[in-house]
């Protein structure tokens, strides 16, 4: 597994995509930098990017590379390979590789900028680490559909819908649920509705963080107990981990029933 | 012959002795000493004079000291042992400085304090440090004193079984300056009282206020710090106070706020700092209030305008990184939101004048959502959730068409701090 995660790395790096989506985070840095003199603000922008941007290409960028990859993988299935160890190779490539893009292109301006001397470098951390989270959730996601989809053009469109479902329609959804059944005790059902969600958790985990004094300012006794100590912080990192071993329980599966 | 000469030099002695005594006396009390309480020396003192309380730790309560004096304390603590008051003062020009006061008695019934001073002018209390206690310092129909130094800390949890740290009724002309209050009831409480000054103190941790106005006109506050309290300075029904440079910080809780305004007319609220409240500012039937040179970080809330607000007056402030810059129930009333700056502005300015050439709208539609199902706070910073702010930022159709920041300041503005 470990040769198949190499080649697949040293591939993704040398191709053209990686750079671009390095580019692209690099710049974005400066910019948001460049335009806001306040490193505070600019990791709320920096927030809504990572928690929309980040699944969007990690499943494109992932759906893109499967199919891509599917001759080099059909040469691998005529080996005596376990598929499991292929195609897990082949997704902790893509996933390292982008993960890497995104530490690297966002670190390097903020480092530049004096980040270290900021006291927002926990709040930096914990949105790369948000990131790379995404990333391993969303790749891995794509993996999948790409498995059970051979019409490229099916696959992409999946990845988008869900993407599209994950980071908007699903919020849409659960506050209509909410404004409906209004006069109903509802925290739970909007607490467990948010940790189906992994895009929704992640953005729990770095709002904990940043709007923790507005957060607090619901007066529910399970929200409370919830963000009121670290309990909020630690249970959605938990989660946050099942979120990435699920798709890989997935992954799995597809990957023995698969017939190529 | 000689004994002429002896009898003139003791009379003179004894007069002059007499005239030293009569100008001020110093009385010293200590456990080896003659005079072993501090009750005992304040028998049998007389107006003016000077108690020293040695080292040691006094058992007693109830001291009532109804003469002008001075007590000064070397290191003394006093011990009132939970059964009520330790010190009455109902005298004129009293000193009491440098005491270490503990274990005020807890009473439903009777405001039990470590320091009572009632119907007094020209009281100084000053560099004592009270602990376990109902109720700190207690100026009642007093005036003209000053409090200064005191550091007082107590272990209230519930509103209802706690006193204040320092509180005023009827109290007019006091100097309130560089105490510490800590986990008591109400840091600071003014009732009735006009004309204080409030100046370098810092009231954290408290159950409900750091600093609370009722009835209290022409009072100033200045740099204080209000951190970690139910709310940071509560003002109720008062008119013409001034509160300048304090900083209100990490008020958090349901019904938190940095500043609680209710029924407040003509005042001033200039060049504060309020960062990570839940609420920053509450306003409820406030009139002609002036915002000027605030700076809001990092609030929940910035600015609560519950209704009923006329002639306010929010200008120059810098709205940096709120979860929600302004919340707003009612029409516009002659408010004025001008000339600010906001994190969230994302207009342009050609002219490069400083000013953006777009109006800004501070209000979110997604603050009436949450307003009216609390729960969606959960929602806060979701794409969604921007889009449909985007939406209403568009064509406004739930918030208030008219109330925009017409000449928005495109850069966080520097306050003059020396001014």
């Amino acid at each position: 597994m470990l040769k198949i995660l190499k080649y697949s790395f040293y591939d993704l790096i040398r191709s053209r995509w990686s750079y671009i989506y390095l580019l692209f985070y690099l710049l974005l840095g400066i910019v948001l930098l460049f335009l806001n003199s306040d490193i505070g603000k600019a990791i709320i922008t920096l927030m809504n990017v990572i928690i929309v941007l980040v699944p969007l290409i990690s499943t494109i960028f992932g759906v893109m590379y499967y199919y891509d990859s599917r001759e080099f993988t059909e040469l691998l299935l005529a080996l005596p390979l376990k598929r499991s160890t292929i195609f897990f190779g082949q997704y902790l490539g893509v996933a390292l590789s982008l993960s890497m893009s995104l530490i690297i292109g966002l670190g390097i301006p903020f480092l530049f900028y004096g980040l270290l001397a900021s006291g927002v470098i926990i709040n930096f951390l914990l949105l790369i680490v948000t990131g790379v989270f995404l990333t391993f959730i969303f790749s891995a996601f794509s993996y999948c559909i790409g498995l059970k989809n051979e019409n490229k053009i099916k696959g992409f469109g999946y990845s988008i819908l869900l993407w599209l479902f994950l980071a908007i329609i699903y919020d849409g959804v659960l506050l209509t649920v909410l404004i409906v059944f209004g006069e109903y005790p509802l925290e739970n059902i909007t607490l467990i509705g948010t940790i189906l969600n992994p895009i929704d958790l992640s953005r729990i985990l770095i709002l904990l963080r940043l709007d923790i004094s507005a957060l607090l300012g619901y007066t529910g006794a399970v929200f409370k107990s919830f963000f009121g100590n670290g309990v909020g912080s630690i249970i959605s990192f938990f989660i946050l981990l099942l979120w990435v071993v699920f798709p890989l329980f997935l992954l799995r599966k597809f990957a023995k029933r698969k017939d190529f | 012959m000689r004994s002429l000469y002896v009898r003139y030099f003791l009379f003179l002695l004894v007069t002059l002795s007499c005239s030293v005594s009569g100008f001020a006396k110093k009385i010293q009390v200590c456990h080896d000493c003659s005079i072993i309480s501090i009750k005992q020396a304040i028998q049998q003192a007389e107006e003016g004079d000077t108690i020293v309380v040695k080292q040691g730790t006094y058992y007693e309560n109830e001291i009532l000291i109804d003469k002008s004096l001075t007590l000064l304390s070397e290191d003394a603590s006093v011990d009132g042992q939970d059964k009520g008051e330790i010190f009455i003062v109902k005298a004129d020009d009293v000193t009491i400085d440098g005491f270490t006061i503990v274990n005020v008695g807890t009473s439903y019934i009777k405001d039990f304090a470590a320091i009572r001073i009632r119907e007094s002018k020209n009281f100084a209390v000053r560099n004592n440090i009270i602990r376990n206690l109902f109720f700190g310092i207690y100026l009642e129909k007093s005036k003209d004193g000053i409090v200064e130094n005191n550091k007082i800390y107590g272990k209230a949890k519930n509103e209802f079984n706690s006193g204040n740290g320092i509180q005023l009724w009827y109290s007019n002309n006091v100097i309130i300056k560089s105490n510490y209050v800590e986990k008591v009831r109400d840091g600071i409480y003014l009732e009735f009282s006009n004309y204080c000054q409030i100046e370098d103190n810092v009231s954290q941790y408290n159950v409900r206020y750091g600093l609370h106005f009722m009835f209290s006109n022409h009072d100033v506050v200045k740099n204080c710090k209000y951190i970690h309290n139910g709310a940071g300075v509560a003002i109720m029904f008062s008119k013409y106070m001034t509160m300048t440079d304090n900083l209100f910080e990490d008020n958090w809780g349901s019904a938190a706020y940095g500043v609680l305004l209710k029924e407040v007319n003509d005042t001033e609220i200039n060049y504060n700092t309020f960062k990570g409240n839940t609420t920053a500012i509450n306003i409820e039937g406030s009139n002609r209030v002036t915002y000027l040179h605030n700076d809001f970080i990092g609030n929940g809330w910035a600015i609560n305008s519950n209704g009923a607000n006329y002639h306010n007056i929010v200008n120059y402030n810098n709205f940096s990184n709120n979860s929600f810059d302004l919340v707003y129930r009612g029409p516009l009333n002659h408010n004025n939101f001008d000339s600010n700056y906001w994190s969230g502005y994302t207009g342009y300015d050609l002219n490069k004048d400083g000013i953006g050439d777009v109006p800004y709208r501070p209000i979110k539609l997604f603050s009436y959502i949450v307003n009216k199902t609390p729960e969606s706070i959960i929602l806060l910073r979701s794409l969604f959730i921007d889009i449909i702010d985007f939406s209403e930022k568009v064509s406004p159709i739930f918030t208030p068409d008219n109330l925009v920041d017409n000449t928005p300041i495109t850069k966080y503005i520097k306050h003059d701090k020396d001014r």
